[in-house]
């Protein structure tokens, strides 16, 4: 069982999750992720690292609200206990050599942005850190962000925070302005990495996208999180969750990302019909 | 005298119709009475073949002649003094190419019934308890000694080791113990609760087990060897699932039979309650691509879940390499064989008027070519040829590739200097030992996808292997 040490509601339907697992927090590196689960008959989830603190022994992760899972994990209260946390998982992202860098994240995503845009600008490169929300509630971490890059871009779709665009509008901005990047780096919806990775080819940047597919137990087992790259058939959770954002096919890990959606929906709705039945 | 009827005692089992509907186990196991009457069939052979055949040299006629004589708790000490999972092996072994395959009894008639005895005396323990208590645990020797991977390798691995003195940890990756014996085997073959019952004895014993530890990630072997172990058996199992490189594999509904059985026995999706979901089967139709012992038993989970099934095999009924009961409980449960198929294609759905048709990308059939048997090849099983102009297409909704596996990635490219063959197995010397001193391996891990017992005849061997070399030290 794992201690939730820190509880911090990020906006209406993301969360972040601060939890005891010194194993973990020994060895995770930002890129990498977790699995776990809320409790006896929980599915495993995968969640990306948002943080770490070696000396507390602790690993955070920021979650979206999207199915029964994540439903039940919201309503986790600190100091109680979730069933199992397994990782660090993955390989770890590889910022030797980069001196700059765009890190480009839309909505949940720019929680797992973060801890990479963070190692960047720690180890000394130019960080562009461009992220993307809906609106203005739907803003996390701003001030995280801040102290994780040399340029924080923020855009929002309504345009009720910085410049009304897309991510992908703010970057082309960057590079029409002259901005040499060694590397894009996208991490968000799938649909945000495609759109980014058609632009940056344009402009033959090198581009890493994290994949975060459908998974079970996350060791190079199951194969559920395949994917292809560049022609060949990848398991995100041995040879990624990082790959070359110019060979992913996008449109089959949008399809393969939809398998359960009608399952996760009826599940949460079941959730949540629960939880409201008990406050009754 | 001897009882020489030329049949084993049959299995009593729940009817084919009733239990393709269910996830209970299918063979029900012997009485006393009949396990009594099989046992009288063994000849008690001076020199017994049966022995030879065993991966883990259970002495057969010892522990059958006690079941002759009623005395089943001394039976089971019999069969446990060599094999620490009896419960499990009398399940899942293919004792027709083993113990039985090799029983004189077998020339002119059928063989003992050994796998069946050898379950029921282990259920009859389970059963009844041990007379005169628990077994003593032995003095620990002050060695330690990390076993990774909980599976019929690892578990083996640390029960020798544990009953030697040693003070043994297994790490398992997952959040339950038993490797492929929880997320593979389906329960109707081997009951989850049978295997908890085999793993508490071993942890009688003083086998100490961590879950959701990846070694390799959370730690690798290097550091285990600085914690203080001496020796460290790797049993991490198999890996990445194969697949045929046709097109279509990365449609929906497209499983590895890894993941689709994982979906069903470790995470129980069959389950009310279970929050991990699987593609709704009731009335679909799903092939499943293999002839192994895995596809047997996908193929019979979906059948429970309410699908019509076919096995596509490209050999002939004679190459399938499952348990000859596997395939008897899977065609009399009412799965379609199709061999001497291959598919070549499978088929997705694409709206091409409506691109967000939730529809799109999901399976909607397969496309097979018929094959032939050729001369034999490197595995002496004749080679199957494809027949030109044979290619047809079958309506499905799920695809589950049963192919095989590839060794576990993890911990070759986590460890330095651990050798590994061109398949990515681990190599190792006939005694389990790998390239890297005090390290040892077995199972999958090593052999690519094989069975339970080979994998506990691995176990077995580096176990004495630890021994010999510890207990110099």
């Amino acid at each position: 069982m794992y201690r939730i040490v820190k509880k911090r509601v990020l906006n209406p339907t993301v969360t972040m999750m601060e939890i005891e697992a010194p194993a973990v927090a020994k060895k995770a590196e930002p890129g990498q992720f977790i699995i776990l689960r809320v409790d006896e008959n929980g599915e495993r989830i995968p969640l990306t690292i948002a943080a770490y603190d070696r000396e507390a022994g602790t690993v955070s992760i920021i979650f979206q609200i999207v199915g029964a899972t994540t439903e039940k994990f919201n309503h986790k209260e600190e100091g109680e206990y979730i069933q199992d946390f397994v990782g660090p998982l993955g390989k770890a992202t590889e910022t030797e050599g980069l001196k700059r860098v765009a890190v480009v994240g839309g909505g949940v995503g720019t929680a797992i942005a973060y801890p990479v845009a963070k190692k960047l600008h720690d180890e000394g490169c130019h960080v562009d850190l461009i992220v993307g929300f809906r609106n203005k509630d739907l803003i996390i971490l701003k001030e995280e962000f801040e102290a994780a890059s040399t340029n924080l871009i923020i855009g929002t779709d309504d345009g009720s925070y910085g410049k009304k665009a897309l991510v992908t509008d703010l970057l082309k901005e960057q590079i029409e302005a002259g901005a040499k990047y060694d590397r894009v780096i996208a991490i968000g919806p799938v649909i945000m990495m495609k759109f980014v990775c058609q632009l940056t080819k344009e402009y033959n940047i090198p581009t890493v996208v994290s994949m975060n597919p459908i998974m079970i137990d996350g060791t190079g087992m199951c194969g559920g999180c395949r994917l292809t790259v560049g022609g060949e058939t990848k398991f995100a959770c041995v040879d990624g969750p990082e790959f070359d954002g110019h060979l992913v096919d996008f449109d089959e890990a949008m399809a393969r990302g939809t398998m359960y959606r009608d399952f996760e929906l009826h599940a949460r709705e079941e959730t949540c019909n629960l939880f409201k039945q008990e406050v009754k | 005298m001897p009882n020489m009827s030329l049949k084993k005692n049959p299995m009593p089992s729940q009817d084919p119709n009733v239990r393709n509907k269910n996830f209970d186990e299918v063979a029900l196991g012997y009485t006393e009475e009949m396990a009594i009457d099989e046992a009288q069939r063994c000849l008690n052979c001076k020199n017994p073949k049966c022995v030879e055949g065993c991966p883990v040299n259970v002495h057969i006629p010892e522990f059958i002649s006690k079941v002759a004589e009623g005395k089943f708790d001394e039976a089971f000490s019999v069969i446990t003094s060599t094999n620490s999972l009896p419960a499990i092996c009398g399940r899942v072994c293919p004792q027709e190419n083993q113990c039985e395959g090799k029983c004189i009894r077998g020339i002119k008639g059928e063989p003992v019934g050994i796998g069946r005895l050898e379950r029921f005396v282990a259920d009859y323990h389970n059963a009844h308890g041990h007379q005169g208590g628990a077994p003593a645990v032995p003095e620990r020797n002050g060695h330690k000694v990390a076993v990774v991977g909980s599976g019929p390798a690892g578990l083996t691995c640390a029960g020798d080791l544990a009953r030697k003195g040693y003070d043994v940890t297994v790490f398992e990756a997952l959040h339950q113990v038993g490797g492929v014996l929880v997320y593979g085997i389906p329960e109707f073959r081997l009951p989850k609760a049978i295997v908890a019952k085999e793993v508490a004895r071993l942890e009688h014993f003083g086998v100490k087990i961590v879950t959701d530890t990846v070694v390799g990630r959370t730690i690798t072997i290097d550091e285990l060897m600085e914690e203080g172990f001496e020796a460290v058996f790797i049993g991490s199992g198999a890996g990445l699932p194969m697949f045929m490189h046709i097109p279509g594999e990365n449609l929906k509904g497209v499983y590895s039979a890894n993941e689709f059985l994982t979906r069903i026995n470790l995470m129980k999706a069959y389950k009310e309650g279970s929050d991990t979901p699987i593609m709704e089967l009731k009335g679909k139709k799903v092939a499943v691509v293999g002839g192994g012992n895995v596809a047997m038993d996908a193929a019979r989970c979906a059948k429970r879940l309410g699908a019509e099934v076919y096995i596509i095999y490209r050999r002939s009924e004679a190459e399938l390499p499952a348990r000859a009961e596997e395939v008897e409980h899977a065609k009399e449960e009412g799965i379609i064989f199709k061999t001497l198929n291959n598919p070549t294609a499978i088929l997705g759905y694409n709206n091409p008027e409506d691109k967000r048709d939730p529809k799109n990308g999901s399976v909607m059939g397969i496309r097979c070519v018929e094959m032939e048997l050729g001369e034999p090849d490197a595995s002496g099983r004749r080679r199957p040829i494809v027949k030109e102009g044979s290619d047809f297409e079958m309506e499905m909704d799920c695809v589950i590739m049963a192919l095989g596996t590839s060794p576990n990635p993890l911990i070759k490219s986590t460890t330095k200097g651990l050798e590994i063959n061109k398949k990515g197995g681990i190599i190792v010397n006939e005694d389990g030992l790998t390239s890297r001193e005090g390290v040892y391996a077995g199972g999958d891990a090593v052999t690519g996808a094989a069975t339970v017992i080979l994998a506990m005849g691995a176990g077995k061997t580096a176990a004495k292997a630890i021994d010999e070399a510890l207990s110099k030290k």
